[in-house]
């Protein structure tokens, strides 16, 4: 439980001259789930997309089981395949239908044999709930459904994390349960996870470790319960205070 | 029938005839979209490279084809070059040319079109599953661009097709000159010819071209 698979040092990145991370230092341990929480713009997504070298970084280093993730190195799409990736558009594959986006990296990639990417892809389908749904096109499903989808679709590549970026930011409120649930599913089965999430019962529930960032650093790192009943940093306490006078509105009317 | 000129089209070969001129027109369009596609292709990819250079060049031709009108780049390239350059075209090798240099040049503004369209995630979320950039190219850019382009190109070819009735204006023989030709020898003995044969001519284009449309807006619904 307590070995360390993941470690951020120094991550520096900077679009011109727009400093977004400065420096983060960052442990994940197998079968973590480390909550990211922060003001809109203070580079969440950018993390993860560093970490799963999306964007290339100006300093520092990430590495994955000792492997270290490098734009340019050969390997990387060999790493990328340790790491899943679930984004907040959704972004299946129009033109292929969900089995076909599911089994279509393990065949090519991987190069699993045929039957067995989708004997699995169907086995995965049907924990989501979606098993009669293999055959259909992205654009007759859901938002919630593909969301599902994207998820089995980066699972069946048998990832060491999976990095979630505000999957639920796009849905309609009555769909974000059943994708929430999807992913509470895959904590209670021990996966290592980084979410970054603006659902803050979510976040509550499902985190392990809060790690709040603002201005490109980590200001604040600690257990769900005592971030959101004790935060230390005044940002903090303002970034709460935000989703509280929206609860109390709410109780109000 | 009399009233109409239809009569005439039953006359010796005149159907056979106003038919052949339509297979010249159908042949010298074929032929143009076959170059124009891979052309068209090729330049169209070039058009979304960062090379500023070749950009420039691949607009500046975009530009000048779509600008002139399709008769005057056939004057030029048949009776202009012809002159100047002292070589021998044929009226259907100076089409084939002008057609080909058009079609290549709206083609290749269709691929570009395609290719642009295609949002930065999709490449993001294949790179996330591994693919490399050349799988990424063959298993999700091209085939969702090949969907958006094939109904877009077929439109092209209507509209080439439609466009090779100007080729009778440097001395092909296409569907039009035949009509033209067979009104004028039958001017006394028919003389509203004209109405019954270029309703005829109209008919032919009509069924070469409405059969490639309906394709078309079949193709785009299904892969819509
Ligand atoms: N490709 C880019 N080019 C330039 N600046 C960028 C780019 N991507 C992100 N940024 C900038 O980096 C900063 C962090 O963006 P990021 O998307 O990581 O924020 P975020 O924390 O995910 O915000 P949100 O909660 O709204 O999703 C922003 O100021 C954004 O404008
Ligand atoms: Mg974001």
């Amino acid at each position: 439980m307590s070995d360390v698979i993941l470690t951020l040092r120094g991550v520096t990145k900077r679009f011109g001259e727009n400093g977004v991370l400065e420096g983060i230092d960052l442990d994940v341990k197998q079968g973590e789930v480390v909550v990211v929480l922060g003001p809109s713009g203070c580079g969440k997504s950018t993390l993860l997309r560093c970490i799963n070298a999306l964007e290339e970084i100006q300093a520092g280093e990430i590495r994955l089981e000792g492997e270290k993730i490098d734009i340019r190195s050969k390997s990387l799409a060999g790493v990328r395949q340790k790491i899943g990736m679930v984004f907040q558009s959704y972004d299946l594959f129009p033109h292929l239908n969900v089995l076909d986006n599911v089994t279509l990296a393990p065949l090519k990639v991987q190069k699993r044999a045929k039957a067995d990417a989708q004997e699995e892809a169907l086995r995965l389908l049907e924990r989501v709930g979606l098993k009669d749904k293999a055959e259909s096109f992205p654009r007759e499903l859901s938002g919630g459904q593909k969301q599902r989808v994207a998820i089995v679709r980066a699972l069946i590549m048998h990832p060491e994390i999976m990095l979630f970026d505000e999957v639920t930011a796009a849905l309609d409120p009555e769909m974000v349960r059943e994708v929430l649930d999807v992913i509470m599913g895959l904590a209670a089965q021990g996966r290592t996870m980084i979410i970054v999430t603006h659902e803050m019962q979510f976040a509550r529930a499902i985190a392990d470790r809060i790690v709040f960032i603002d201005g490109g650093h980590i200001v604040e790192e600690s257990s769900p319960e005592e971030f959101f009943t004790n935060p230390k940093t005044e940002r903090a306490q303002n970034f709460l205070r935000t989703f509280l006078f929206e609860t109390v509105k709410k109780t109000a009317e | 029938m009399q009233g109409l000129g239809l009569e005439v089209l039953l006359k010796g070969k005149n159907a056979a005839r106003l038919l052949s001129g339509l297979g010249v027109a159908m042949r010298i369009s074929l032929v143009s979209v076959l170059i124009s596609i891979p052309l068209g292709i090729l330049l169209g990819v070039l058009m979304t490279r960062k090379n500023i250079v070749i950009r420039a060049i691949l607009k500046i031709y975009l530009e000048i084809i779509r600008i002139m009108p399709q008769l005057v780049l056939l004057f030029i390239v048949f009776f202009g070059t012809t002159r100047v350059f002292g070589w021998n075209l044929s009226g259907e090798t100076a089409s084939v040319i002008v057609f080909s240099l058009w079609g290549t040049a709206e083609m290749s503004d269709l691929v570009r079109g395609a290719l642009i369209s295609i949002p930065q995630h999709q490449y993001e979320s294949a790179a996330a599953l591994g693919l490399t950039p050349a799988q990424t190219y063959l298993y999700i850019i091209i085939p969702q661009t090949v969907r958006r382009l094939i109904p877009l190109s077929i439109n092209l070819i209507t509209r080439m097709i439609k466009t090779t009735s100007l080729i009778l204006m440097i001395g092909v023989v296409e569907v039009l000159k035949v009509a033209q030709q067979i009104i004028e020898a039958n001017r006394m003995s028919s003389p509203n010819a004209a109405f019954g044969i270029y309703l005829t001519v109209f008919v032919l284009y009509f069924l070469a071209c409405w059969p490639i449309s309906l394709l078309a807006k079949a193709l785009e619904k299904r892969w819509a």
